[in-house]
């Protein structure tokens, strides 16, 4: 039977990360997402997990990066300054190859910014925050039922793809408050195990039907060596051009190859839409009401939501360009995602750029107005 | 040659290690694993963590639950996984530069928590790996890469800090006496509590060269001439004290763990 809830958005991704068995959470405080911290610090004793209070961001990404080795699924959460400050050990993650699911809800920038007030200003961060290639996985909820069910795919796709996944809520959806229909029977997904002796494991000989490696838990009879260092099959470093380039090119392959299994969008109105609106988190809300107000006044108007910003759905809304005539992207942010739209539509049709970066959300208004502008 | 219990606990595989012959970090895995083989305990329930250094390459050769994380940030990734499954032995490794300048923070707070983890700080009082930079233990008045005219900046005491912040086990050794060594290791380990053991190593490729320690043998001599035993050193002024290296366990107290203190608090909560 689904459970009516009414939550926080920040809630509901601590109730989302509890259902998918994340038993460990280590964050230290921030705002906008501190209620994810204290949410996962009142529930996770209930349930025989691990809640603790680092003494920075950096403890709190580390810890659970530690819990994860351990066998722990594990969750850490920050905002605009703490995001920059994981990053390094998110790169650790990347490279050892440990599930983890990193939430950011995105505040203003740059440095302290606006603590309380919304901004898109963080996804291109979460692509390339870190240094170094890697292949990222990024949802962008836009409502609290997304926050809830796309932080348990957060985790199932961490433990398939043994990798960070991010989610980057914002100020508005982090904060508002929303009935949910939270479903039971969710997929759960869980890291493939070992299934040899631990005298034949090979930490990191990838399986080749989908490139990811088995892991053993800490504790669980595999002895293994995890390393920040670029390393071979048996996790130990190496200098060794063709183990380097083997390493580096499976990192990137296991998550291209399943790009389609990873990508998801929403579109409304968009089949015969000769403006398209492409937008994402809060900004959809704000953008679905002018699509439908503009409708009603006879404008052809749709719009594309990119559901995972990291794959971008470049093929699925490079379809659309050939269709509409022009393309719209409004962004908490002076235009980040928009050159991913304009890299998918590759001069297919005009894309304009619709930024706003006074703290505030847009206003369906507002989004009306810049439409009609280029209209 | 050491006994094959104490093979059993090395990867043979991944010889030839990394550091140069003669750098004191050897003398204190060797004293590690002896000190693991003489508790009995199980290598895949025993997890040993480390930073970045030469020092925290030691857990590549190591044939346990390993794991090689980030400059300074070890402490934390360890504090996880005791956190996440406190049945498992958990040690750290760290070089002095990774625990007490970038990873002072994650320092003192895993003794204030009281984690029953055992850190040994493997003090070279250099940065080694990078070329021979000043650390915070290199001591004032001697050279280094980054002080070529001599350190100003005051010494760190290790030991004096892990007391101040609350961990129940603190003790020193030098590689000069790796007996001791491996005894306060096997104590630290023991300890239901956080433990410190900072080991006094040696880097005569970048600290001996600027310092007149250029070959391995003039670092176990200089240890050799300054060390001074704790009950010796509590009948000696500050001022007989300047430059000597004061060994022996400087605190075993008891206090609340904190892996304890969670199961408890879930025990409080589930009622
Ligand atoms: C974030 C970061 N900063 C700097 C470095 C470069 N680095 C590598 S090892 C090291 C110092 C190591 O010194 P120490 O911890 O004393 O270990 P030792 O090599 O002397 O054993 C530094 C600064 C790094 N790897 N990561
Ligand atoms: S540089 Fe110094 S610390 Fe590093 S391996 Fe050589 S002697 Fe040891
Ligand atoms: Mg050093």
């Amino acid at each position: 039977m689904p459970k009516v809830a009414f939550w926080q958005g920040n809630v509901a991704i601590a109730q989302g990360a509890l259902a998918a068995g994340c038993r460990f959470f280590g964050g230290y405080p921030i705002t906008p997402s501190s209620e994810i911290a204290e949410t996962m610090a009142e529930e996770l004793p209930k349930l025989g997990g691990k809640f603790i209070q680092m003494e920075d961001e950096i403890g709190g990404i580390a810890a659970a990066i530690g819990a994860s080795i351990s066998g722990v699924k594990a969750m850490t959460a920050t905002s605009g300054p703490g995001f920059s400050l994981k990053q390094e050990n998110l790169g650790f993650a990347y490279i050892a190859e440990i599930p983890l699911v990193v939430v950011d809800v995105m505040r203003g920038g740059p440095s302290t910014g606006l603590p309380t007030k919304v901004s898109q200003q963080d996804v291109m961060q979460a692509r390339w925050g870190t240094h170094g290639d890697h292949g990222t996985i990024a949802y962008v909820p836009s409502s609290i039922k997304e926050m809830y069910e796309l932080t348990v795919k957060a985790f199932n796709m961490a433990e398939r793809f043994r990798q960070p996944v991010l989610v980057l809520g914002d100020e508005i959806i982090g904060h508002m408050r929303e009935k949910v229909l939270v479903e039971d029977g969710l997929e759960i997904v869980n890291r493939k195990r070992p299934v040899v002796a631990p005298d034949e494991f090979v930490p990191y000989k990838a399986d080749p039907s989908d490139d990811v490696p088995f892991m053993a838990g800490f504790g669980e009879g595999y002895r293994w060596h995890a390393t920040g260092l670029t390393h071979n099959d048996w996790g130990f470093p190496t200098n060794n051009a063709a183990d380097i380039e083997k390493k580096m090119l499976r990192l990137m392959r296991k998550v291209d190859r399943f790009r389609d299994d990873i990508v998801e969008y929403d579109t409304y109105e968009a089949d015969d839409a000769e403006v398209l609106i492409v937008s994402y988190g809060s900004v959809s809300r704000s953008a679905l009401r002018a699509v439908h107000e503009m409708r009603q006044q006879g404008m052809k108007v749709g719009h594309f939501r990119p559901i995972t910003i990291w794959p971008f759905p470049d093929k699925e809304l490079g379809a659309y360009a050939s269709r509409v005539k022009k393309i719209i992207v409004p962004e908490l942010n002076c235009g980040q995602m928009v050159t991913e739209v304009e890299r998918a539509v590759h001069g297919k049709c005009p894309v304009y750029s619709k930024g706003l970066v006074n703290g505030e959300l847009f206003k369906p208004s507002e989004i009306i107005a810049a439409v009609k502008e280029v209209a | 040659m050491p006994r094959p219990e104490v093979l059993n606990w090395i990867r043979q595989q991944f010889f030839p290690h990394v550091w140069c012959p003669g750098c004191g970090h050897g003398i204190i895995m060797h004293a590690m694993i002896r000190a693991l083989v003489a508790e009995g305990k199980d290598p895949t329930q025993t997890v040993l963590a480390s930073g970045i250094g030469c020092s925290s390459r030691m857990p590549g050769y190591v044939n346990t639950c390993t794991v090689h994380t980030t400059h300074g940030r070890s402490l934390a990734f360890a504090t996880g996984i005791k956190l996440a499954k406190p049945e498992l032995t958990v040690l750290d490794v760290m070089g002095d530069g990774d625990c007490s300048a970038i990873g002072g923070n994650h320092f003192i707070h895993a003794c204030r928590r009281n984690i029953d983890i055992t850190a040994i700080i493997m003090n070279n009082n250099i940065y080694g790996m990078t070329g021979g930079q000043a650390s915070p233990t290199t001591p004032q008045g001697s050279y280094a890469t980054t002080a070529p005219y001599g350190a100003i900046d005051p010494t760190f005491d290790l030991c004096k800090l892990a007391e101040g912040a609350g961990a129940s086990f603190i003790a020193r050794g030098t590689i000069a006496n790796p007996v001791q060594c491996e005894q306060l290791i096997r104590k630290g380990i023991q300890n239901k509590g956080f433990s410190v053991i900072e080991i006094l190593s040696s880097c005569h490729t970048q600290y001996g060269r600027k310092n007149k320690r250029r070959r391995p043998i003039d670092n176990i001599n200089f240890f050799k001439e300054n060390v001074v035993p704790l009950a010796k050193a509590k009948t000696m002024s500050p001022e007989e004290l300047e430059g000597k290296v004061v060994t022996g366990e400087f605190v075993n107290r008891q206090s609340p763990e904190y892996t304890e203190q969670y199961q408890k608090l879930i025990e409080r909560v589930r009622g």
